[in-house]
């Protein structure tokens, strides 16, 4: 057994060194480091949220009249459908996986990269042109109108080049997304350290491991459902195409097969995120760890066979309706069982109310609210009612900005100490969590008055009477346009003028924070530390943290 | 491939050498790849199935205009399909032959499973150019051609693995009997093919 002799502490490995970039040149190369990936995913997503926000900013602001008045109906069309796609393949998708993930997952498993580097590279640099040829698009053919669920027949009517265009970007994107997912499977599964077994690794590995085997069932039939409409609208075949002796709702199947398992490819790793941020600033351990596993298991299981929930409307039969009723119903339970879980993990603790801990108590907040309405979707009579309305795209939103990007602002207060060394400024935090939370619930509550009382769906103009619920979600919209100003301030000021973190600002027990901040290239300085409880907050009255004990081995078998 | 084929932490001194010490798993890198192969293979096996459940749904529910069947030749494709079979054989046999050491009779059997698989390319073309219905004609004609052509690229690019391996193979190449992982990968690819193939003919041409 070799164990780093103590000269190499104050080393830096050396081979990388000359075969990469070092200093800000990294995050423009193909950096082959798990940390610089991360940070490229993280900022590139956020560039895009910004994209994304602006256009949802155009919406808000076109539905603050009935009329037309502010945009083209063709260009509302083209926004909306620009708006979803940006905010779920550039933004949610890539940041909650490719971001954090492959930040986190290396530390996590006590490995010092991830198991396939090189493809790992390969699958961000393919972010970059998918997303800029989708925005490039509007400027060029003019950008698809048919929505980011792209049905066919509105696709295959729709301008044929923008679709194209959309298609390709899309299919980047998803390749991009499966080959990260390999690699999480086998960095998880082949990568952990010796010693370290499954049922110690923090609560992110698990989720992370879920996502990425929904990501490789579900993804490559949408990759082929788009090949397909591709042929319908370059070639003119009729495999959507109902004058041609096509089958739409095919379409609607095999796209749901992938889109509905997608919404757990965003939300899944939030779950992770938020068990680990919220022990940590709770000082309690994760409450019922294998619980959460076999929840998220169930998930991912339950995640494949309920997508023609989505198709209550499309002619679907009384069994179809049965089960997938039934089925939808059913994944109440473990998710149910993980709010339980994060709501006995604060129970009793040390909340510590920084701006982490807000964002993630929201997300709670949030997330049951969107839950709700989701098993009030999953009824059929029910569905039938409000299906296609606003309420439809309160729920969605609640799931996803309420779930999916309050864990990610919740994440980037927590971990923004490791990336750089220095904390984020607490006061502009809170105000960032005040004017994100009242401007999220004002601008998207409404929405499910709008829907019960038959607003459609993606339409410019509206009936006269829903226009004030229609301008209060709007005043929420700018709300939280502007609670992205004080956020952008502090992390780029920060980075130079921030607070001293220490490495270990937190007191955490996750591997991450048991070497420097930031991480030296390849994780640790010596071995990599056997932590096998990662959650073990509140077990001794103090807990000895040191540096220097964690780069040296076993330091937690211990317990 | 060459993505693949990075191994698990980035090469350096000191510090690999401290994990490899600890970890002696780590040093077999050569599973890792074929694991991720193997992943990879299940998300591709997935687009085949997402057609297969769509081809099977057009079936049972979008009835073919008058006048136009379901009904295929069946000599040349099921000559195509032992063709197929046959080199997985042969691509076996070149794995045999290499772990064994010796790299001629190696790549013979490459060749001749590289030639079987161009074989059942020259058969999918003839069999093309002979078929009573174009890309358009129906929705079974147009299902048709998605799948056997999607099957058929994959072929293609199998044929251009085999090849390359071919040329790797030797004293002097990468491919050796204590580095077979280009072989081993090509190899899991190819009778990867060969299965989709087998479920392929059975829907389209016998059921």
């Amino acid at each position: 057994m070799t164990l780093a002799s103590p000269q190499d502490l104050n080393l830096q490995p050396q081979p990388l060194k000359s075969l990469q970039p070092q200093g800000w040149l990294r995050f423009f190369s193909f950096s082959l480091d798990h940390k610089v990936i991360g940070i490229q995913y993280i900022v590139t997503s956020f560039l895009f949220y910004l994209v994304g926000g602006a256009l949802a900013g155009v919406i808000r602001t076109e539905l603050a009249s009935p009329m037309s008045d502010f945009v083209s109906r063709e260009t509302y069309n083209e926004v909306l459908t620009l708006h979803g796609t940006i905010m779920i393949f550039l933004w949610i998708v890539p940041v909650v996986n490719g971001g954090f993930g492959n930040y986190l997952i290396p530390f996590y498993v006590g490995a010092r990269d991830m198991a396939f580097p090189r493809l790992n590279a390969v699958a961000f640099w393919m972010i970059p042109p998918a997303g800029l040829l989708l925005i490039a698009s509007h400027f060029i053919t003019g950008s698809a109108q048919a929505g980011w669920t792209a049905y066919p027949p509105l696709s295959i009517t729709t301008p044929a080049k923008a679709q194209i265009v959309w298609i390709i970007s899309v299919l980047l994107l998803g390749g991009s997304s499966i080959f990260g997912a390999i690699n999480f499977i086998a960095t998880i599964l082949k990568l952990r350290r010796p010693g370290l077994k499954l049922m110690q690794l923090p609560m992110y590995c698990w989720a992370m491991l879920g996502t990425s085997v929904l990501a490789v069932l579900s993804t490559p039939v949408l990759a082929g459902t788009l090949l397909l409409l591709s042929f319908d609208i370059v070639a003119h075949t009729g495999f959507f195409n109902p004058s041609l002796g096509g089958n739409v709702v095919v379409y609607q199947h095999l796209f749901w097969f992938y889109s509905h398992p997608a919404v757990y490819i965003m939300v899944l790793p939030a779950f992770g995120l938020v068990s680990e941020i919220l022990p940590v600033h709770a000082r309690k351990p994760l409450f019922g760890y294998s619980t959460m596993v076999y929840s998220i298991m169930a998930i991912v299981f339950l995640g494949l066979i309920v997508w023609a929930h989505h198709m209550f409307t499309s002619g679907t039969p009384p069994w179809m309706r049965l089960f997938f009723t039934i089925a939808t119903a059913f994944i109440a339970v473990p998710t149910g069982i993980k709010f339980f879980n994060w709501l006995a993990t604060l129970w009793g603790g040390k909340i510590a109310l920084n701006s982490a801990m807000l964002f993630s108590c929201a997300f709670i907040i949030n997330f049951v609210f969107g839950g709700i309405t989701g098993v009030a979707l999953a009824q059929v009579p029910f569905d039938i009612h409000v299906h296609d309305t606003y309420f439809v795209v309160g729920h969605f939103h609640y799931i996803v900005y309420g779930g999916s990007v309050f864990v990610i602002f919740s994440a980037i207060y927590h971990w923004y100490p490791k990336f750089t060394g220095r904390m984020l400024n607490e006061p502009l935090g809170i105000v960032h969590f005040a004017l994100t939370f009242i401007g999220f619930n004002l601008c998207f509550a409404p929405h499910h008055w709008l829907g019960l009382n038959g607003m459609p769906r993606r339409v410019a103009e509206y009936d006269p009477a829903f226009t004030w619920l229609n301008q209060l979600s709007s005043v929420g919209a700018l709300l939280m346009a502007i609670s992205t100003l004080p956020f952008l301030f502090n992390v780029i000021w920060s980075l130079r003028q921030g607070k001293l973190s220490g490495d270990n600002p937190w007191n955490a027990l996750t591997p991450e924070w048991l070497t420097t901040s930031p991480p030296p290239v390849e994780n640790w300085r010596g071995e990599a530390p056997l932590v096998t409880h990662p959650y073990g907050y509140g077990s001794t009255a103090s807990t000895p943290l040191s540096l220097e004990q964690a780069t040296g081995k076993d330091v937690w078998t211990g317990n | 491939m060459d993505s693949l084929a990075t191994s698990a932490p980035t090469p350096s001194t000191t510090h690999s050498q401290v994990e490899v010490a600890s970890n002696p798993s780590s040093g077999e890198h050569a599973d890792v790849r074929m694991f991720g192969l193997a992943t990879f293979l299940v998300a591709d096996g997935m687009t085949f199935a997402g057609f297969f459940a769509a081809y099977l749904t057009f079936r049972a529910v979008n009835p073919l205009p008058s006048g136009s069947n379901y009904e295929l030749e069946l000599i040349l494709p099921t000559i195509n399909t032992a063709l197929l079979i046959l080199s997985s054989f042969t691509f076996h046999r070149a794995g045999k032959q290499l772990l064994s050491g010796q790299a001629q009779p190696c790549r013979l059997w490459l060749l001749v499973t590289a030639a079987l698989g161009i074989a059942f390319l020259v058969g999918q073309m003839v069999e093309y150019f002979h078929l009573p219905f174009g890309l358009r004609e129906n929705l079974f004609a147009s299902t048709f051609y998605a799948l056997t052509g999607f099957h058929g690229l994959h072929v293609t690019l199998g044929v251009i693995c085999i090849l390359v391996v071919l040329l790797q193979v030797g004293p002097k190449g990468s491919v050796s009997p204590s580095q077979p992982f280009g072989l081993e990968a090509a190899e899991l690819y190819w009778h990867f093919v060969d299965g989709i193939w087998v479920v392929l003919y059975g829907l389209l041409y016998l059921l």
